[in-house]
């Protein structure tokens, strides 16, 4: 069973979460056609990492708050967890 | 055959002969497939029977059939929603209907139907539309009524009771289970008599491109030099495409099943609830073959969960409260390359001689032998056949994806 660490509620069973995909940040700058690629890149390619992949949670059983994760995919140990805002 | 069976019986097996041989890995091959399951050992054997071409080997990490192909719930089907979907799948399917002569082996190919269960007027909505494509199609593909679903499953709770009672399905005559292991070998053995090298315990470690071309393959018994590289390994297709420097849209989960203690014979059809998210059939041996949806998460372990096993029996006891005194008696978990619209990877990407044939998610066994069809005329003919153009890589650039959620997301 994977336990995860909700930055607000604390330890809990990940069946409390749903999981929100790798993180995978917006391009930059919407409008410039120069980004088409970008956007593809955004919307569908993805890292698919065998190791620890920083990620999205959301607390639905709980605080409702999403969150990142860093997480091993092979051994689901969570190295980390913390809120957006901590990661910039 | 079943002379010889008899004579293998009583002479102790002696004159059994292997199903494919180990052959000496070789420093250079005009193909070189990258995983031993049903995708990689089809796409050799048609390469070496439709097209000629023999200097082939498969490169295996493991074992043949350690993935997917050897993990399936074996369900064969073609009553996909969209039509390119559903041409490409009912070649698949005719393909399985000839298989066992092709071999002379037997894959028992059962086509006992598959009911795909309504339980909201929603999901009847959407089954009365893939009827109607399906038909267009030539596929014999119908929504009936509970009164004749329960001609066909007269144990299944057909009443009020459920939480979500049944209140049609959408029947596939043609559709069925196979023995996957049987394929596995029956395309193994074909494509040894060949020619086709098999190198088993053979892992690949690293591609060379040079100047944007496929050079060659490093692997753990040395370095291996080809123009050609199908990458065919499924759940762990994205390590393999990060080592020629191509980025798929493809994400990595575990997808479980289990199977129950053996029964008397009691079910000759498929069942599938979207809704109750399981699907069930009963094998040759009674065993109920069970699976549901794939992991809530990403994940490249193939260990199995409690909570899968929790839910998947809590939902099945909604529709046969007979089988609550069952036991579960295996449960396993296998890799599926989930792409966002359930359809397939196929053909050339940006790096030349470095091909796909990749994201067939938790629909890919019943595909093994029109993809290695396809993909071996696609090498021999160096130009991507119509069938499979639909899914090429290049539609998440242009925008051209091919929407098979709806047919393809529970049913397997
Ligand atoms: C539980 C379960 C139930 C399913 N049920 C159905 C079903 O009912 N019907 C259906 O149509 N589909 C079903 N599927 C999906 C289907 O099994 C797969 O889509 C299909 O088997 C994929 O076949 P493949 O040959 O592409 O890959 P796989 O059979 O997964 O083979 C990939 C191979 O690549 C090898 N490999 C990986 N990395 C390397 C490396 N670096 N070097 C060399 N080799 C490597 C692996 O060892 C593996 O053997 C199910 C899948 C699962 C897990
Ligand atoms: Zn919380």
């Amino acid at each position: 069973m994977i336990l995860i660490d909700c930055p607000n509620c604390g330890e809990r069973n990940v069946a409390e979460f749903r999981f929100g995909g790798e993180y995978n940040p917006r391009p930059q700058n919407p409008d410039d056609p120069a980004s088409d690629a970008a956007w593809v890149d955004y919307l569908y390619l993805k890292e698919n990492k065998l190791g620890v992949q920083k990620e999205w949670w959301y607390h639905r059983a709980g605080c409702g708050l999403w969150f990142l994760a860093e997480r091993h995919t092979k051994s689901h140990a969570v190295e980390k967890t913390y809120f957006w805002e901590a990661a910039k | 055959m079943s002379l010889k069976l008899l004579k293998q019986g009583l002479n102790g097996s002696k004159s059994l002969t292997p199903m494919w041989r180990e052959q000496p890995i070789k420093d250079r091959y005009d193909v070189v497939i990258i995983g031993g399951g049903v995708h990689g050992l089809a796409t050799a054997y048609y390469l070496a029977k439709n097209h000629g071409i023999t200097d082939v080997a498969i490169l295996e990490k493991r074992y043949i059939g350690r993935g997917g192909s050897g993990r399936n719930t074996t369900i064969v089907r073609s009553n996909y929603l969209t039509p390119e979907g559903i041409l490409f799948y009912d070649e698949s399917l005719k393909l399985y209907e000839d298989l066992s002569q092709d071999f002379d082996f037997n894959i028992m190919f059962s086509q006992r139907g598959h009911l795909t269960l309504a339980h909201t007027d929603a999901s009847l909505r959407t089954m009365r539309w893939r009827a109607e494509v399906n038909q267009l199609q030539g596929v014999d593909s119908r929504v009936i009524s509970p009164d004749e679903i329960k001609e066909l499953v007269p144990f299944m709770d057909l009443s009020d009771h459920p939480r979500f009672p049944v209140m049609g399905a959408l029947y596939h005559p043609p559709g069925g289970v196979v023995r996957h292991d049987a394929v596995v070998w029956g395309y193994a053995h074909g494509a040894d008599k060949r020619g086709v090298h098999i190198h088993q315990l053979t892992e690949v470690t690293g591609i060379d491109v040079e100047q944007n071309k496929v050079v060659a393959v490093q692997t753990n018994r040395g370095r291996i030099k080809t123009g050609t590289v199908v990458n065919a390994t499924a759940g762990w297709c994205t390590l393999i495409a990060d080592m020629a420097g191509v980025k798929l849209p493809v994400e990595t989960r575990p997808l479980q099943a289990a199977v129950s203690e053996p029964l008397k014979p009691f079910l000759d059809t498929v069942i599938v609830s979207g809704t109750l998210h399981f699907y069930l059939s009963q094998s040759d041996r009674g065993e109920i073959v069970t699976g549901a949806s794939v992991d809530p998460y990403t994940s490249y372990s193939m260990d199995a969960t409690l909570g899968f096993a929790e839910g998947l029996a809590g939902h099945i006891l909604e529709l046969f409260p007979s089988l609550g005194k069952v036991r579960l008696m295996r449960q396993w978990a296998g890799l599926c390359d989930m792409t966002p619209d359930y359809s397939p990877i196929m053909g050339f990407t940006p790096v030349e001689g470095f091909l796909v044939d990749v994201g067939w998610g938790t629909y890919g066994f019943k595909t093994g032998p029109v993809s290695g069809k396809r993909m071996a005329e696609l090498i021999a003919t160096n130009r991507t056949p119509d069938l499979i153009a639909p899914f090429k890589y290049d539609r998440f650039f242009e925008g051209r994806l091919v929407g098979e959620k709806g047919a393809a997301s529970v049913g397997r």
